[in-house]
């Protein structure tokens, strides 16, 4: 479905993305990982349209995308969500719902019968009315979602919908992107909180120094020694095998 | 949304009220300030349009009112063509207009103070443009005759363009309602709000700038041709002056930007202000200072317009509807 081929980015002297192969395919929950300052958002940034790539290609359906604009990738059925939450901040919920639904329809009934059917998958609909700046994070982070879903999206692109959640609120998100999965919508996220990754995700790929440098399923990954000193810093795989 | 049917209602009680206003009003001076008033109301609302709903502030809405009162003006002293089919000409010039500004300065990213910036010096090349070419009378002007009639949007007395500036305002109003309802309305407070994320969900922001600053000149155009209509001279200091594109972002940043009734609230609380200002202090200069000073104090304290007093209270209404929602579902759950 998703389809990126040897994509790199480059700002100035840095290669914030080297070379990256990899596919999402239908119905699947692929997650990407890596530690911070690996490159995720800058690749997401590229396969949704809001970077150009320096080099490789993005295919989606098919379709190559990393000409087109980040309007017409999303209107092909991919969808973004953003890291630092970008709410239309003098909306009410609903209004801002409303503006994902209008990408298919002209009618405003129409548009918000759908914004509410998605709130009520996400499990905004005693929100609806509340301005989108008075939202908590986790609010914020159900809107983020709750607007791209109402796009009617193929694919989903989720930049840490987690980070600053605590626990039950994490459990009650991985629940709606697990629902949301279920009717059929494929799912491509970046994620720090580990433990979401493996609940929830098929497949993953771990980034690091903007190259691939794993990919399987979570369990695999986890246990990677590579993806280990990724994490915990030169050694420590060693160190962690000698203690077992 | 729901206020839908209460705004109908309403807009038609007050078009009704307005348009019997004559009958009752006999001094020819209150009918004059009546219809300025409209007027500008009315070219704020066509930079409310741009600047209120889609959040891009330009500082030289004035070009499309110079471009249209020049359209409709030229197409009348050197063709003959009567100002009521020349009015859409300069309705039409305006949207063009607005077409080659909008994509030159959207398509190359410019926003915020540098768009407000480039429609500024767009205004002063069309000012000093027209000064040195010949078909617009250069620094001479234009002298337009006076011939009262439908055909030349001339009346012979100070009601006839009390009924056509109040045409005029009701169709602004109704534009602004449409995109109160519409999507491209919703599109345009979403790019105000937030571009990024507004061109994620799919939303052509370019377009949808473009869009709106036709629209805005399309209705710029047509209050030109308004203006040469009744004052029957146009110079390029009148056509594209700064004091208009300052007024027309005034009325509209007082009363309410991004509310369908900002602009009109805004024109009408400015005139008279003025007015009371120049009717009381007889010291030359002075009534400006005290203009300036309310001025400043309605821009520091309602940073939402006067619009603002109206909405505040409607929130606060819609905050405790929600309390008692809220307060309902728990009940049930329990």
């Amino acid at each position: 479905m998703l389809n990126v081929a040897g994509v790199t980015k480059r700002f100035g002297g840095l290669t914030a993305v080297s070379s990256v192969d990899l596919n999402v395919e239908q119905g699947e929950i692929v997650s990407l990982i890596g530690p911070n300052g690996a490159g995720k958002t800058t690749l997401f940034a590229m396969v949704a349209g809001f970077l150009r790539c320096d080099e490789g290609s993005v295919n989606f359906d098919n379709t190559a995308i990393n000409v087109m604009k980040p309007h017409q990738i999303s209107k092909l059925g991919m969808v973004r969500t953003f890291q630092i939450t970008q709410p239309f901040a003098g909306l009410t919920t609903l209004e801002n719902i409303m503006v994902g639904a209008y990408s298919n329809t002209n009618d405003s009934k129409l548009a918000q019968e759908k914004a509410e059917n998605v709130a009520e998958t996400v499990g905004m609909t005693s929100l609806l009315s509340l301005g989108a700046d008075s939202l908590t994070v986790a609010g914020r982070k159900r809107l983020e979602l709750a607007r791209a879903l109402a796009t009617s999206p193929k694919l989903l692109l989720l930049d840490e919908v987690m980070a600053g959640l605590n626990p039950t609120e994490i459990d009650e998100i991985v629940a709606v992107i697990k629902g949301i999965r279920d009717t059929g919508v494929t799912i491509f996220l970046i994620e720090h909180v580990m433990k979401a990754v493996m609940n929830l995700s098929d497949r993953t790929y771990v980034l690091n120094d903007g190259k691939l440098i794993a990919s399987g399923t979570p369990s695999t990954v986890a246990e990677d020694p590579q993806v280990i000193e990724a994490y915990l810093g030169h050694g420590a795989a060693e160190a962690m095998v000698a203690k077992s | 949304m729901p206020a839908l049917g209460k705004n109908i209602v309403f807009l038609l009680g007050g078009a009704v009220l307005l348009m019997l206003a004559p009958a009752f009003i006999s001094s020819k001076f209150y009918i004059d300030v009546l219809t300025l008033i409209f007027f500008t109301a009315y070219l704020g609302q066509s930079w409310n349009i741009l600047g209120g709903y889609a959040g891009q502030f330009s500082f030289g809405g004035v070009m499309f009112f110079g471009t249209g009162a020049y359209a409709s003006s030229i197409l009348l002293t050197t063709f003959g063509i009567p100002p009521i089919i020349g009015i859409f000409f300069a309705i039409i010039a305006g949207a063009i207009l607005g077409l080659i500004v909008g994509y030159m300065s959207f398509r190359s990213g410019l926003k915020g103070s540098y768009f407000a910036l480039i429609t500024l010096a767009f205004a002063e090349l069309l000012r000093v443009l027209a000064n040195s070419v010949e078909f617009t009378g250069g620094g001479v002007g234009l002298f337009l005759t006076y011939a009262p009639g439908l055909s030349n949007l001339q009346f012979n007395t100070p009601t006839g363009f009390y009924y056509f500036s109040l045409l005029l305002l009701f169709i602004s109003i109704v534009i602004a309602l449409w995109l109160e309802r519409s999507r491209f309305g919703a599109q345009l407070v979403a790019i105000r709000e937030n571009e990024d994320a507004a061109e994620a969900l799919g939303i052509n922001t370019l377009r949808c700038k473009i869009y709106a600053i036709m629209i805005m000149g399309a209705m710029g155009g047509a209050a030109g041709t308004f203006y040469a209509q009744k004052y029957l001279y146009l110079d390029p200091p009148i056509a594209y002056s700064i004091h208009l594109s300052v007024e027309m972002l005034l009325v509209t940043i007082v009363g309410g930007m991004g509310t369908v009734f900002g602009p009109l609230i805004g024109a009408f609380v400015l005139h008279i202000v003025n007015e009371i200002a120049r009717h009381f202090i007889d010291t030359p200069g002075l009534s400006l200072i005290v203009y300036g000073f309310i001025l400043i104090v309605i821009i520091s304290y309602l940073p939402n317009g006067l619009m603002g007093l109206f909405k505040k209270r409607m929130k606060q209404t819609d905050a405790t509807s929600l309390d008692k929602l809220k307060s309902d579902e728990g009940g049930r759950d329990a």
